[in-house]
């Protein structure tokens, strides 16, 4: 059983009917009751970062995070969920994060339009479990206007090129994280959700 | 590098995704959800739902359809049509949909664009804008389905709109929509000159060089298109295929 972790913020459902489509069963639940029996855990999540921490620590589920990270269970962060798991962030203010992966998160100063929308490519940096069966320069779908600045290069498996290079795929032990909506990247992000059940079921 | 997207429109009335010209003439053409997928694999970017039913009660049979999309399509889409409060918006997010596009309600009360962006972001915020040209050679926002001129500068309008939080433009040319002639150049070029957020090109497709005039000419995000996509006049995968091959980003 996935949990997919609902602080009331975001679209939880396409992530259900993703993991759906794969034959596998998720939930849908705020309760740390809940979500500590599950095999592994999704943390989705769109706008702003501040709302986004002050979610998770009304809900109480920082220390509940805290704990299921440490023991080494499985944790995946999509678009703000991934921008969550980073030590703090520069959005409207500075606000700290989760500190799972080191590394601040940063509005795209550029010349390019932000948000930072639609489709882009896969660069790799270094081969993981997660991207299995996934080659460079496959396309995923993007929204956002921060992007991850990260302390270690290594926590890197996949970037994209938008003005600046950033991170696209993270992995840290079982902390994944991805800047894009594998929900809402047709064959490459099926991919990528049904290596993550793989690698946690 | 990010791609240029093709985006399929769809019309659904009474549960059923029609086409009309110039906003007459309504023609059927297909179930919705079917066609999305059949689009999705295609190889569409996104898709974009229109719901154009007239009554209040089939509202229900449209949140419906949203949900049933959400399940079997797996790109992002958006809702439009009828949209007029923050509650609208969160209705048609949870039932599954990426964005959410607001148009006449939008020019009567333009907090809703800033309401809503503040409640969900302005990633899920798109104005829509039906323009046409006037005799000074600027253009008109019209609403009500086009039947109403405002009088309102459309190029201002869209700049206003992302001073509110709109996410994204969709500008709808009237003057091109439905007669194959090309998208309309000279009014995404305006826009590209005062926006910084992304520009869906719509009205006019008709061949596949007009998609490439959009993003070369026009320097648009995205190309928006109904009837050349339902009734196979333009395969997806080949449009894709012809715009890359003039050096335009694609995702294939």
């Amino acid at each position: 059983m996935i949990g997919i972790i609902d602080y009331d913020i975001g679209n939880l459902a396409n992530v259900h009917n993703a993991i759906a489509a794969l034959g596998y069963q998720s939930i849908i639940s705020p309760d740390k009751d809940v979500l500590k029996n599950c095999d592994a855990l999704i943390l989705p999540g769109v706008g702003a970062f501040e709302d986004g921490i002050a979610a998770l620590k009304n809900r109480e589920l920082i220390a509940f995070l805290d704990d299921w990270v440490k023991k080494d269970n499985f944790l995946l962060g999509i678009c703000l969920g991934m921008q969550l798991l980073f030590d703090k962030s520069y959005e409207n203010g500075v606000w700290s994060g989760l500190g799972y992966l080191p590394g601040d998160i940063m509005r795209f100063e550029t010349e390019l339009k932000v948000p930072h929308m639609g489709w882009n490519s896969l660069i790799k940096n270094r081969d993981d479990r997660i991207i299995d069966d996934i080659q460079e320069g496959e396309y995923v779908y993007f929204v956002h206007s921060y992007y991850a600045v990260e302390k270690n290069a290594t926590d890197v498996v996949f970037y994209t090129e938008y003005g600046i290079r950033f991170p696209a795929v993270v992995r840290r032990g079982n902390v994944i994280g991805m800047q894009f909506h594998p929900e809402k990247s047709a064959a490459t992000g099926k991919k990528l959700l049904k290596n993550y059940l793989e690698m946690t079921i | 590098m990010l791609t240029k997207r093709i985006i399929p429109c769809l019309d659904v009335r009474d549960g059923r995704v029609v086409k009309g010209t110039k906003f007459k003439d309504i023609k059927d053409v297909d179930d919705p959800v079917r066609l999305a997928k059949r689009y999705s694999d295609e190889g569409a970017d996104e898709l974009v739902f229109y719901d154009i039913t007239a009554s209040y009660e089939e509202r229900d049979i449209f949140l419906n359809i949203v949900e049933r999309v959400a399940q079997h399509v797996n790109i992002p889409f958006t809702i439009g049509g009828g949209i007029r409060t923050v509650d609208d918006f969160r209705k048609i997010l949870l039932a599954g949909a990426d964005k959410v596009s607001i148009n006449s309600a939008a020019v009567t009360n333009p907090d809703v664009i800033t309401d809503a962006a503040k409640r969900f972001g302005s990633q899920c915020v798109v104005l829509s804008i039906d323009a046409k040209e006037n005799a000074a050679g600027t253009f008109d926002v019209f609403i009500k389905g086009g039947r109403e001129n405002t009088s309102i500068d459309a190029v201002e309008w869209a700049k206003r709109g992302q001073e509110l939080g709109a996410g994204e433009i969709c500008m709808n040319s009237m003057d091109t929509d439905g007669v194959k002639d090309g998208f309309n150049i000279k009014l995404l070029k305006a826009l590209d000159e005062v926006l910084t957020i992304p520009v869906i090109a719509s009205g006019g497709a008709g061949t596949m060089q007009h998609f490439a005039d959009a993003f070369l000419r026009g320097n648009a995000d995205a190309a928006l298109a109904a009837s050349v996509f339902h009734y196979d006049e333009i395969p997806i995968m080949q449009l894709k295929r012809f715009l890359q091959e003039q050096n335009i980003e694609m995702r294939l």
